[in-house]
């Protein structure tokens, strides 16, 4: 299944392509020499197609994206699975709790015991599933639900001092199964 | 209103300007070698110990963003100086305060040993575990604080004399031709722009220093309690401005000089001066898109960073980057390297904006955020937008009408292009591959990513490299208009 960070870099390739495109387009023709007034007035035309063009685009990928996002539980919201509590210290994680089941619905209660660190979930192909920040003085909700068991990595996203790359600690998420835990 | 002073650059105004510029160029290669050694060694290529690795870092993120700013207020001061009278003393104060500024930094780093990143994010500079001291950390802080100074400075000259020219802000934006259907001339394009860099910069930098002092006086007194989400706001909100602005103001050069080599003018109309307009807003709105992340943050503002960043992307691609578009095609321009370089320049920065636009969309965010994404995205438009558009000045400014372009100089552009877009491309690969940035040392898995990036940071290191030489050397040759 394609994954977000995919769609994500295939969009802003072939978006980058156009604006190459466009720009190799001009350069080819750029050495005939054609009165400006012959120019302007297609170009201007042509700008209003493309204002129009990025407006829609603009509009529909806000309605595609702007629901559901990920600050609810951290407002307010209503709170339901497994609660973990999780603190990031210089540098290692502390949880409440390393190991779920998998298909279970987990809130990350994520703050901070010293600096800034970012709260990185990543799974067994080293891909981040979700992340949110931990920060002094702010508890941060991560709701997620792990679709498949294995062996998740915890890593820090936020610069946090000297080892900030070897902050990283495992997370189990175990097969619901042949896990009587829960 | 708008008659042009087109006479020779008084002696001291010239020194300044190519004294900027020739710093720049220097700083510039050092920066490069920095973020070089720094992929070499993520790439497992040479050894960097993390705590001399984190000082790079961070002298290479304050030492970028900080020479971007000192080369685009060249460009800035150099074509502005033809509308409006500017203050000779100011612009050198500007760069020893700039000086100053370094010289503290530099001590900070590489005698204190401080390596918090340029964001200094509340409460790192003080809790370092050992690494640095509070007063290395101070020095860093009191450096920033002391450039900043000396870029208020210079906004503040330059928003006296665009007043006592246009008597005030609204009007040198064009409002009464936008909103009122005045018939007066159009203010021209860089009156519009340093406008729009003085209102936002100026606000930027303030925060800037408001936060600094804030962080300064918990450095020496930690019973004087700091918000980290605050403080994190201000600290993106400066830095955000600040970067936007310096590209603002070196796209100056590209207003100027595309109607120059193309002999067309860029024609100010209401959809420019709506384009900057907005801008101004915008730019100081959308810093939340850096906070997505920090799910304590209003929602409200998360929402409106999303929403603003897509919008924000409207006036650079519909009004600059296609206005430099329509007054180079069929043109029968003569490129030379200063033109080549400018065309790239926008192609950069349009091109760079897209991968940063769509980072801004939360649910992309969440899995992009802090990734090498990130970098990606801003060496794109930097790298390949506005250090290109800083060096098609250098060149422009050095470069003889009758002289044409060597092979010296082809082979530099061309090592520049492909260095660059490989470099930053492969910072988008990496992100798409979630490598963490800002980390020292890379998993086994990630390596590959960073040495394939080394050869392309190699690429653009020997190309900038000729750039700066070509430029030095040629100094007496340099423009006295």
């Amino acid at each position: 299944m394609i994954q977000v960070q995919d769609f994500v870099f295939i969009l802003s390739l072939a978006l980058m392509a156009c604006v190459l495109a466009a720009f190799v387009f001009v350069l080819r023709h750029s050495a005939n020499k054609t009165d400006y007034k012959e120019v302007q007035p297609k170009a201007y035309r042509l700008r209003r197609v493309l204002f129009g063009v990025i407006l829609v685009g603009g509009v529909v990928a806000t309605a595609c994206t702007i629901s559901p996002l990920p600050y609810a539980a951290t407002h307010g919201g209503l709170i339901d699975g497994v609660q973990i509590n999780v603190e990031g210290k210089q540098w290692y994680w502390v949880f409440s709790q390393d190991h779920v089941p998998a298909n279970t619905k987990v809130t990350f209660n994520v703050t901070s015991g010293d600096v800034n660190h970012g709260f990185g979930i990543y799974d067994s192909n080293l891909r981040l599933v979700a992340q949110t920040q931990a920060m002094p003085g702010y508890t941060n909700k991560l709701v997620h639900t792990f679709d498949q068991p294995g062996n998740y990595q915890m890593m820090c996203l936020e610069y946090c001092g000297l080892v900030h790359h070897g902050m990283i600690s495992s997370f189990t998420v175990t097969d619901p199964v042949t896990s009587t835990e829960f | 209103m708008d008659n042009l002073n087109l006479g020779p650059l008084p002696g001291s105004a010239r020194k300044g300007i190519l004294t900027y510029l020739s710093i720049s160029a220097v700083v510039y290669l050092l920066m490069m070698l920095a973020g070089l050694v720094m992929r070499l060694s993520q790439a497992g290529i040479i050894g960097v110990p993390p705590d001399f690795f984190y000082q790079l870092m961070t002298a290479h993120g304050a030492g970028m963003v900080g020479i971007s700013g000192l080369a685009a207020s060249a460009v800035l001061w150099y074509f502005l100086r033809r509308y409006v009278e500017l203050t000779i003393g100011i612009l050198w104060a500007n760069l020893a305060f700039f000086l100053i500024g370094v010289v503290l930094i530099l001590g900070g780093i590489f005698i204190g040993g401080y390596g918090g990143a340029w964001t200094f994010l509340f409460p790192l500079p003080s809790h370092s575990m050992g690494a640095w001291s509070v007063g290395a950390a101070a020095s860093f802080m009191l450096g920033l604080l002391l450039i900043g100074v000396g870029f208020l400075l210079f906004y503040l000259d330059i928003a006296r004399a665009i007043l006592s020219k246009y008597r005030s802000f609204p009007r040198a934006l064009g409002w009464p031709q936008l909103f009122a259907n005045s018939d007066a001339p159009m203010p021209p394009a860089t009156i519009v722009a340093a406008t729009m860099v003085v209102i936002v910069n100026t606000m930027g930098i303030v925060a800037g220093a408001v936060v600094i002092v804030i962080m300064l006086v918990n450095l020496f007194m930690p019973s004087f309690a700091v918000d980290a989400l605050l403080t994190k706001n201000l600290i993106y909100f400066f830095g955000h401005v600040f970067i936007n602005a310096t590209i603002y103001q070196a796209v100056i050069a590209v207003y100027e000089l595309l109607p120059e080599y193309t002999k067309r003018p860029w024609k100010v109309n209401k959809a420019f001066l709506a384009a900057w307009s907005a801008s101004s807003l915008m730019v100081l709105a959308v810093y939340p898109h850096h906070l997505l992340m920090d799910f304590s943050m209003p929602v409200w503002m998360a929402v409106a960073g999303q929403i603003l960043s897509y919008a924000n992307g409207i006036p650079l691609v519909v009004v600059t980057a296609y206005g430099a578009l329509t007054i180079v095609h069929k043109s029968g321009i003569k490129w030379n390297i200063a033109s080549g370089l400018l065309f790239l320049s926008m192609f950069g920065w349009a091109a760079g904006v897209i991968p940063a636009i769509i980072d801004a969309t939360v649910a992309a965010n969440n899995v992009m955020h802090n990734t090498m994404w990130v970098p990606g995205h801003f060496h794109f438009y930097l790298l390949v937008g506005l250090v290109a558009m800083l060096f098609g000045f250098m060149y422009y400014l050095v470069h003889k009408e009758d002289q044409g372009s060597s092979w010296i100089d082809r082979s530099a552009f061309l090592l520049y292009v492909i260095g660059a877009i490989g470099f930053a491309g492969m910072f988008l690969v990496s992100g798409m591959n979630s490598v963490p940035r800002r980390w020292a040392a890379h998993l086994p898995e990630w390596v590959s990513y960073s040495q394939i990036a080394s050869v392309f940071a190699i690429l653009v290191v020997i190309g900038a490299t000729l750039f700066a030489i070509r430029f030095i050397t040629r100094l007496p040759q340099a423009r006295t208009v």
